[in-house]
This record gives C-alpha cells, structure tokens and sequence, in this order.
C-alpha cells in the first residue's frame, strides 16, 4: 500500500490492521508521534490524516493508506502549525514533552478548522492527557495561536 | 545522548562512541586522564576536580557541554543548570547542552547526589556547581594571561571569552579549552556576588521547549541502534508466577515479523522486526502460569484485594515504631477537654507517567560488554544491578540515562518493574541488539505503586480549643526497606513526614509507624509519604478546629504564632485568594462554593494551599487553587510556577480520581480507560506566589502536591459537612449544595 506522509509517498508492504502510530514510528523511523496507552485514551499519538486530528494507535494502517498524512516532523511546514509552535514555547508549554506533540498537532487541527475557536470548541478538541499537568500553559498558547 | 536532542547527536548509532564521552566530532575534549597531577592528590571528597577531566567540554563553536548528575524529566533542571553554571563560567545558559552523566567516580560533581529524586536536584549541585563554573573560569583566565603575556589580573571574561580590556583583546573559551585544562586547579575561587547575578533567579526560557513543541526531542522509547531487535512481553497475572506450557509457540512464532520466543522470569517475551508485531504476538499468547514457588520472593497471593488490604491495614496492632514522641501523649489526651478520634486512608497509586518505560540493551559477545539505555533516576544505583543481570563487571558496561517522559519516581531503581533485566537476558539470548517496550498494559501490572497507607488519629483539645495532644499510627509498607534494605525493624521516615516534625509541634505527641508489608509494588510516587500524610494531617486538623469551634485559618495562625516564616506564608496565601473566607459562598456563575486551606512542609520547602471547589453532578470539582511556596531561595521562578502547576494537577488527580484496586491479585485497570489521570476539562487555575524567605534553599518539583488534596477535602467539607476520610473523593457521591 502507499503510505502519504509529510507530503512524501512510501510504498510500504504492511498488515493492514497495524496501527498507523507503528507504522509512522518503526516502519519509517519517523518517532516524534509518540506511543502512551495504545488506546484512543490519551492522544499522545495524534496525527493529521487531511489535516484532521486522528489518534493513530487505534487507526489501522489500510484505511489511511493514499491519504495525507502529516506528523510533528512537518509542523514547521504548515504556516498554522508554525503558529502553534510559537505560542508553545512563548508560553514554555512542555515539561516532560511526551506528551506535547499529540497535544501540537491537535491544536494546529483545530486552528485549520476553525480560527478563532470559542471556549468550548477548545474544550471539546484538546482532550489529550498530560501528565505533566501542563492544561493552564496549553490554554494559553491556544489562545495566543488563535489570534494569529 | 545528548539532552538537546538533534538527530544525529541523539541516535546512538554510532557504537563506538562508548570511548570518546559521547564527544560529537569535531568538538575538543579536554584532558581527559591528563591531569592526574600530584597538585590535585587532595583526599578530600568535596574537593574540586580539573573541571575540564570529565564533567565539563568547551568546544571551539563557543558552545559548553555539562555532564550533569540529574535527568531531565520536565522538572527544568537542565535549564536550573545551566543558569548556575553559566553564571560562574559567564556562559550563556543558552549555550550549554547538558546531559545525564554516566554513572562512574569520574563524572561526580562533589557534594551532589547522582539521584534524581527528593526535589533535591537544584539544592544540592548550586554550591559546587557555582565552584566548578568559577574554577573552569579561573583556569581559563590563567591560560589567557600565559597566551596574551599579560598579568591574569588584568583580564576579565565576558559571555563565552576572556577579555584583555587595555588591548581589546578577546580570546573566545573553546580556543583556550585546551591549555586551560593543563592549569592547576585553584584551591579557592571567588563566586559572583548575589546582586550581579544575571541569570540565577531570572525567569530564563527553559532550553529543551522548542524540541519539545516540534518532536525533536528523543527518548529512550525512540531510539534504535543498528540490527536492533524489538519486543514485547506478557507478564505472569501474579508476580511470582512462572511461564510453563506455551499453548500456541507454534502459531505465534509463525506470525509476520516474529523472530523467537523467549521464556523469562515471569514473562514471556516475543522478540521481532517491528514493535507492534511482537506486542500482537505477545497478546496472542496462550501461556500456562505456574503458581509461584512456596517462598518466593514478593509472591502476590491470588486472594490479595486492596479491600482487605485496608481492612488489615484498619485492624493492625498498634503501637508501631515511634517517630517522634514530645510530652505525654496518652496522659493529655486523659485530660483533654475534647478528644476527636478518625482514621484515614489512602489508596495505592500508579505513576501513570506518559512514556511507557523501555529499555535498548546492546550485547557484545566477543568483548563480553554491554551497552543500555534504559530511562532512570540513578545511574550509578543501576549499574551494579545491571552488570549483575548481565553477569559481567561494572567496567563491561555502559549506561546511558536518555530524557525522561515523565517520571514522578517511576524510574528509582525497582528492578522487578523495569524492562532492563528483560532486555539484557533478549540480547544475549538472540545476538543482536533488543529494545523492549512495556505496552501501557504491562506497565499498569508491573508499575511499583505509591503504597497504601492508613491512619489512626486520636486528638486533644483544651477548652480554649486548641489542640494539645496528637497520637498518630500510621499502617504503611516499608518503603525504605524494600528499596534500599533499610532496616526493617526502624521506621520509615518517608512514611512518616507530614506528620511527624510538623510545625505546629503540639506540646504532647507521639507518631508511629505500623510497619505492614503489603505483597504489592511499592515504589516512590511524587512527594513520597507527603501525598498522604500531609492530606491526613490537614484534614484531622480541620476536624481539630471543628471541634474546637475554631476557624481552620484561623486555627492554623495560632498554631504557627512562633515562625514568621510561616506566619507569612499564610499571610501570602490569604492575600493571593483575595482574602480567606471559607464559605461556603454563591459564586458570580450562581454555584455553591467552598474553600479550605491546608500548609505542608516537603523537602524543605513550605507551602500554603487554598482550593476553592463547587459539586457539580454529585462530584466535587476544583476551580481554583492558590498556592504560596517558600523555597527559601530559588534559581528559576518561571520553572517554579511551571512545577506548581505541574503538582497542582497530579495532587488533585490523586485527590479526586486515582486508585489502584487490586482484585484476586490483579490491578483492574491496565490502561487509563480504568485508571483515569486528570483530564484537561479539570484543570482548576493555579495562581502561584513564590517566597523567597532567604532559608535554606528547599525543593521545587514535588513540595507543591500534598496540599492539594487536603485543601480539596476541607473545602468539600464546608460545602457539603461530608468528612472524606478516604481517596479518591470519586468514590463519593454528593448531594445538593444550598
Ligand atoms: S497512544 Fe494513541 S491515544 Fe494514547
Ligand atoms: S508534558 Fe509531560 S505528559 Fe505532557
């Protein structure tokens, strides 16, 4: 199958049922996406698929193949995702950082869709988890990117 | 591995760099085992080493490279670091990269702990930080003066160069690297003065938040070595089980990617070419468990339950291993004009850290050597463990301390809970380099969990209604035992702060512990024996003021009438929330409001916290929490906010949601579906204020988390007149509020 990623077209000869977060980290080597509970629970392994937000530990690798697919390493090519980057280190968002590239691509996610998100449209699309406990600094920074 | 991590700099592919410090080309590596100079011989343990021998590498780029005894882990020691260093070298704390040491006598900044743990990072390396930035800057000036010909007294330094000022001169630091290492170390050196500090004490940017915010930053889960091997495992149900019969090896070894399976104490393990394949295989797994040897080590019986856990916890005999005693306890409790008795409890918790722990061992049969990577606080514990699991010499060994996602004590040494014995044995079994990653389900059964603890109080008051007597038991594994072998029939003293040494020092006291082993895990869990006692001891002081009719503010001014220090920390506090009122009160939004106040004293530190909480759908809910911190003095207030928010958020998880229930002696929850962590939608706001009182300087990463459970549970109190006594408050369910 073709495997689309960061605008880049792998021909790769995987299961189809393998998690897209595998087949992004071991399979392309490419490990900014990262693995925390394989389970759609904390996001740390959030993707774009066509610039939407998907938790790929629990995306099989087929039905995502010929899509476009973008990771964290390509967030600086993306003119919002550069925005989001900024605004995470005006605001010195991560600690540990395990958790921050999930938590950068579902912000850059939302700011594609909507601009200027309200409140609760923030609410409804940050979910990820951080242990790190870093929500206040990510509410921050979200608001910051969203004013653009 | 280097902490800012660049893809070439952080992919260990390069094996041999075992022999050159990790040193990236080109860069210069100074004197390495050139000085062992008779001027240097001083037996003292505290004395300064040739900066430039092993901790510290200036590189003609300008840059500088700290081995540092620590880990980073989000907890910002790296930039704390390297803003003290920085500050004596007059380096720019920008330029300075700095990595986990490796273990071994060579890379030991005297007077620091090679620990990462008891918020004690900072507190213990400024001293001789600051010494080994001044020294390396007066060798730098001596080797200045041989070059330019001139008296080093006429030469000064200015970020990253020594400056010659009458002939406007400058020799940058990399240049002079070299014959600065052959200068004698000096005996004395004179540190900066305080008022001229430029980067201690400043909000500096932290250097690893750009990697961060772009997944750059390389963990111990990311790396990959050449022909490396992946696998997963399945653990035994009950620790001490044994792998027999292996129902499907046939089918398993034929699925795609499988290279071999392996039976380990206690686990199975499947070895092959992709992670995921070898997790599906684990998964797979039919495995027959033998029941533990009779008398096997840390055995989990199959009848285990945390339920019974704190019914035999409830009924264990007193009076336990005293800790601190004052006065005659049992007598002024005889006298008392009230005497309040509660017993308190608390549940086993996870770390439930992001980075599910991994472990890359490399084995070199024909050298018999060994190369991991494993994700830990220790080092140079570690080392002799692994060598010992390896069966080989310390010296055979290498140890790298990649980044770490998280921690919060997961990563001390617990060897039964850590993947690296598995690692070891898969590398050798198999020829080639294995990573072993633990999915979240392994972790969340072999995690070594904070231990359950319980206390029984009995409290006096006098008929003013102040407290005049306190008697504490507290029912606790031996943490300290079971982790360093310390004597068993002593107490623990982590699980006795918070409550024994406290401030308020009633005049008859008597604090023991009741040493019950429970067959489970235990292990360090951010702020240790404070997560719970400080949320026992607040709130039976709570219920003291009750009693006593007093206000609980007011109550704990009185307490503390003799130390200023902390006199001022609640003055602090109360003027940060604008004020103490208890409530309950109608907030702007029309819901129903309390707040409750509690103070504790980690590691050194001291802390007030006020939380102001509302019920929503039965269940209690944190808005804001106020919090003032006294350090004593502290080298970085944006990362000292930063670790308060960071506590803020896992104190109020442990206090509104986190428990490990143990079932026929398995958790229930593998994964954070049933062990929820807090979520972004109840993160309260944090407002922080920081004291520096001028005291010792205390710790940072943990002190902020065991006042908010407290404070939580007391402001629930005066919401709803419900006394929780026992976390998580989600086991509660709560009426109306009017
Ligand atoms: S790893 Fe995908 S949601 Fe946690
Ligand atoms: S920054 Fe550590 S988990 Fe979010």
């Amino acid at each position: 199958m073709d495997l689309i990623v960061n605008g880049v077209r792998h021909t790769v000869a995987l299961e189809a049922e393998m998690p897209l977060l595998w087949a992004i980290r071991d399979e392309l080597g490419l490990t900014g996406t990262k693995y925390g509970c394989g389970l759609a629970q904390c996001g740390a392994c959030t993707v774009l698929v066509d610039g939407i937000a998907v938790r790929s530990c629990i995306t099989p690798v087929e039905s995502v193949a010929g899509q476009q697919i973008t990771t964290i390493e390509a967030i600086g090519e993306d003119a919002v995702g550069r925005r989001v980057v900024e605004a995470w280190v005006a605001h010195q968002v991560p600690q540990c950082g395990y958790c921050q590239s999930g938590q950068v691509m579902a912000a850059t996610s939302l700011l594609k869709q909507i601009a200027q998100p309200s409140e609760a449209e923030v609410a409804a699309a940050m979910t990820n988890l951080c242990r790190c406990g870093t929500y206040n600094a990510i509410a921050a920074a979200m608001r910051q990117a969203a004013q653009g | 591995m280097t902490f800012l991590a660049t893809p070439e700099a952080a992919a260990p592919l390069n094996l041999s760099r075992r022999g050159l410090l990790g040193a990236a080309a080109g860069a210069l590596v100074l004197g390495l085992g050139a000085r062992p100079a008779a001027s240097q011989a001083t037996p003292a343990a505290e004395a300064m080493p040739n900066p430039f021998a092993a901790l510290l590498e200036l590189r003609a780029d300008g840059t500088a490279r700290l081995q540092m005894p620590f880990v980073e882990g989000g907890q910002g020691v790296s930039t704390a670091l390297a803003q003290i260093l920085g500050e004596e070298l007059d380096l720019e704390p920008a330029r300075l990269l700095l990595e986990c040491a490796p273990p071994g006598a060579r890379y030991k900044l005297p007077g620091a702990p090679r620990v990462t743990g008891g918020s004690s990072s900072v507190r213990t390396s400024i001293a001789p930080l600051r010494r080994l930035g001044a020294t390396a800057r007066a060798m730098l000036v001596e080797a200045a003066a041989i070059r330019l010909e001139v008296p080093a007294g006429s030469l000064t330094t200015e970020p990253g160069f020594v400056v010659h000022a009458a002939s406007g001169r400058r020799i940058g630091y990399g240049e002079l690297a070299e014959a600065a290492s052959a200068q004698p170390v000096p005996a004395g050196v004179t540190l900066r003065d305080r008022d001229k500090f430029r980067w201690i004490g400043k909000p500096v940017a932290r250097l690893d938040v750009r990697a961060k915010s772009t997944g750059k930053m390389v963990y111990g889960i990311d790396l990959a070595v050449e022909g490396m091997l992946q696998a997963a495992v399945q653990h035994a149900p009950r620790y001490g089980m044994e792998p027999a019969e292996i129902r499907n090896e046939a089918a398993v070894l034929a699925l795609p990617g499988v290279h071999s399976l392996h039976r380990l104490p206690g686990a199975v393990a499947v070895v092959a070419d992709r992670w995921w394949r070898a997790h599906r295989a684990a998964e797979t797994l039919q495995v027959a468990w033998r029941e533990a040897a009779p008398g096997a080590a840390n055995a989990m019986p199959a009848d285990f339950s945390t339920r019974a856990l704190r019914d035999r916890q409830q009924a264990a005999p007193g009076p336990g291993i005293t800790a601190e005693t004052a006065g005659d306890a049992s007598g002024a409790l005889k006298g008392a004009a009230r005497v309040v008795e509660a017993s308190y409890d608390a549940p086993l918790l996870a770390h439930g850290q992001l980075e599910p722990p991994s472990a890359l061992a490399s084995w070199n049969a024909e050298a018999g050597t060994l190369e991991l990577w494993v994700p830990n606080q220790a080092p140079d514990m570690y080392l002799p463990v692994v060598a010992r699991a390896a069966g080989i010499a310390p010296e055979k060994v290498t140890l790298h301390s990649p980044p770490l996602g998280g921690f919060f004590g997961r990563h001390f040494l617990y060897e039964a809970a850590s993947p690296f014995p598995q690692a070891i044995a898969l590398t050798k079994a198999t020829g080639r380099p294995v990573k072993v990653i633990w999915s979240r389900e392994a972790e969340f059964l072999r995690d070594a969990f904070r231990p359950a603890a319980l206390v029984r109080f009995r409290g006096g008051i006098d008929a003013s209604g102040l407290p005049v007597a306190l008697e504490a038991e507290i029912v606790c594994d031996h943490l300290l035992n079971r982790t360093f072998g310390a004597p068993a029939d002593r107490h623990d003293r982590t699980v006795v702060e918070g409550i024994a040494n406290k401030v308020y020092a009633f005049p008859n006291r008597r604090v023991a512990h009741v040493v019950q082993r429970s067959p489970a895990m235990v292990g360090f869990w951010r702020s240790v024996g404070h997560s719970y006692n400080d949320f026992f001891m607040e709130c039976f002081l709570d219920e003291l003021a009750e009693a006593g009719q007093t206000d609980p503010f007011a109550l704990r001014q009185r307490l503390v009438e003799k130390s200023p220090r902390h006199q001022a920390l609640l003055a602090a506090v109360a003027e940060l929330s604008g004020g103490w009122k208890r409530g309950p009160f109608t907030a702007p939004d029309g819901s129903r409001r309390a707040r409750g106040i509690a103070l504790s004293s980690p590691f050194g530190t001291e802390v007030a916290t006020i939380a102001e909480v509302s019920i929503q759908d039965g269940r209690a809910r944190a808005h804001d929490v106020w919090v003032a911190i006294d350090p004593g003095s502290i080298v970085n207030p944006s990362t000292v906010v930063e670790q308060v928010q960071s506590a803020v958020a896992i104190g109020l998880s442990s206090a509104l949601l986190e428990e490990v229930v143990y079932e026929h002696g398995t958790p229930r929850a593998r994964n954070y579906d049933g062990y929820p962590i807090l979520p972004p939608d109840q993160m309260p706001r944090v407002h922080v204020r920081i004291i520096e009182s001028g005291a010792p300087m205390g710790g940072v990463g943990e002190p902020g988390v065991p006042g908010v459970p407290p404070a939580v549970v007391n402001a629930v109190f005066a919401l709803t007149g419900q006394r929780i006594r026992s976390l998580p408050l989600s086991r509660a369910r709560f009426g109306r509020v009017s």
